[in-house]
């Protein structure tokens, strides 16, 4: 198990923080409010210099950054990618992040990036191969891994773990921490025909370093059934802002991150996201 | 085949059946909702070859580059999650895509939009000074080597390149007749440039990319090109921030 008695000081503040675009850059310099953390996609910062660590550069010295990784493959039957690993060490010691996290999922096989969060069953298999990637993630990167729930879209048969006791068992195993994501909890509750509320009650709330909140688009299946689908291209849903307000009502206000990746809006619209997760964390017990 | 190679031959090939033992609900099939994975990968794969491709989508049009994207993709998956540098096999893709033989240069300006990618990421390193060239003796001056900046590239081509290129970005007017470019990518601060090289220029900045020395890489322009101007090319690279650094030639 990590330890963590040398974590960085800086942490991310119980107040809403948003997916950094870089379309946004002056605007976040005028006047952030009410934002006062930025995310970002580790990957897109893996170049050796330019615009893009240039503007990183200017806004970790006002903003306590979270760096969050999509094509790590944790949830990858081969082993992790050595190469990016060692990428996303570079770029954890250079920028010293408040938080790094990454989700659930696999993304590589067979040397092959597929650049989609691809679920995976919840097996005795899986746990241990999770849990192996996640410890040797902290272990390379020094640091505490937040790990993130998934949207899923269809269930495996061969599953013999609920995905709630599935991260559970992760964080026994490894120490690390989580990130609810409120949207993906909501997507996969509607798709799989459960509860989000008893998702939420079964999911291991104190370990959650960060929730995330998305839009998402509405589909069917095959069937006619509902189908929601993971775009963060738009404003989140009302029923995902109400499984928000219900989730800090039992962990209080804890970092919570506006997603908002395709159709990015103006700085106004997505601030006014912001200002919504804000008002939620106010009135949430302390 | 283990799950996961199933579940991604299925994503690249939606002719194959979706894996067995992937439910809906209720039990059955998973069907259409495994339709989600393949959309999302070819989507989103595509869209990073739009980004970097933007020139390319232009000159065959927005529909065409989709479908060929979709050819492209799955004949080449990114190696790596860095997704800004997707796409190095485009070239040799174009070349023998059949579709787009007939665009003889479309290679080229992917040569040069993978330049400008790569350029744009490249490692910040401080131009030299002017004054140092000037500092030199102009008997030392051809034995020294001139240094070039991470972000700067070199395409040569038999088309007219540069021009297509500049005609399909920023409106200029499109060449009227045929004839081999060189094309120099600089980043004089955080926006890389594509300059069209005067006769010559193509040749000696090549020999600096081979490291040789000042008076080698003369030697190259002027065998290439009866009217190569020294003075005008490092002045076009020195002002650029092209070079880095001076160093003595042995």
């Amino acid at each position: 198990m990590l330890d963590t008695t040398g974590t960085p000081p800086q942490t991310l503040p119980n107040a809403p923080g948003v997916g950094y675009k870089p379309q946004h850059f002056a605007a976040i310099m005028e006047d952030p409010a009410p934002v006062e953390w930025l995310e970002i996609h580790a990957e897109n910062y893996m170049g050796d210099g330019g615009r893009p660590l240039a503007q990183l550069r200017h806004l970790a010295e006002r903003f306590p950054i979270s760096v969050h990784g999509v094509g790590l493959s944790i949830g990858g039957a081969d082993p992790l990618d050595t190469d990016h690993l060692k990428r996303l060490k570079h770029l954890c010691d250079w920028l010293n992040p408040a938080s790094f996290s990454e989700h659930l999922a696999w993304s590589t096989h067979e040397g092959f990036y597929l650049n989609d969060l691809i679920a995976l069953p919840y097996t005795e298999e899986t746990v241990t191969r999770v849990a192996d990637h996640v410890a040797q993630v902290q272990d390379i990167l020094g640091r505490k891994m937040l790990l993130e729930n998934p949207s899923s879209y269809l269930a495996f048969a061969e599953s013999t773990y609920s995905e709630t006791d599935f991260l559970t068992e992760v964080v026994a195993r490894t120490g690390c921490g989580l990130l609810l994501d409120i949207n993906n909890v909501f997507i996969s509750a509607t798709n799989q025909k459960t509860g989000a509320i008893d998702y939420i009650d079964a999911f291991p709330l104190d370990h959650v370093g960060e929730f995330h909140l998305g839009g998402h688009d509405q589909d069917t299946d095959d069937t006619g059934a509902p189908l929601l689908i993971d775009s963060h291209g738009r404003e989140v849903a009302d029923p995902v802002w109400a499984l928000f307000d219900y989730t800090l009502s039992k962990t209080g206000a804890r970092p919570a991150l506006i997603e908002w990746d395709a159709n990015v809006p103006e700085w106004p619209e997505l601030a006014a996201e912001a200002a919504r997760a804000a008002t939620i964390l106010q009135k949430a017990p302390a | 085949m283990s799950r996961q190679s199933e579940f991604a031959q299925a994503i690249l090939n939606p002719d194959l059946p979706v894996p067995e033992g992937l439910q809906n609900p209720e039990g059955a099939p998973a069907g259409k909702r495994f339709s989600v994975y393949r959309n999302n990968v070819a989507v989103s794969l595509s869209e990073a070859l739009e980004v970097t491709f933007p020139v390319i989508r232009k000159l065959v049009g927005d529909e065409f580059f989709k479908a060929m994207a979709g050819v492209f993709l799955r004949q080449h998956q990114p190696n790596s999650p860095v997704l800004m540098f997707y796409g190095a096999e485009m070239p040799a893709f174009l070349e023998g895509f059949e579709p787009v033989a007939h665009l003889g240069y479309l290679p080229d300006i992917a040569r040069i939009e993978l330049a400008l990618c790569r350029s744009y990421h490249a490692a910040d390193t401080p131009p030299l000074d002017p004054t140092a060239l000037q500092a030199i003796a102009p008997d030392d001056l051809l034995k020294t080597r001139l240094h070039l900046a991470p972000p700067v590239h070199l395409v040569h081509s038999k088309w007219p390149v540069g021009s297509i290129f500049h005609a399909n970005s920023s409106g200029d007017t499109p060449p009227t007749e045929m004839h081999p470019e060189d094309i120099l990518i600089t980043r004089p601060e955080f926006d890389p440039q594509v300059t069209v090289l005067p006769s010559g220029a193509g040749a000696f900045i090549a020999a600096l990319i081979d490291n040789a020395t000042l008076g080698d890489a003369l030697k190259q322009a002027t065998i290439t090109s009866g009217d190569f101007d020294l003075t005008e090319t490092l002045g076009l690279l020195l002002s650029a921030g092209a070079i880095t650094k001076i160093s003595k030639g042995t």
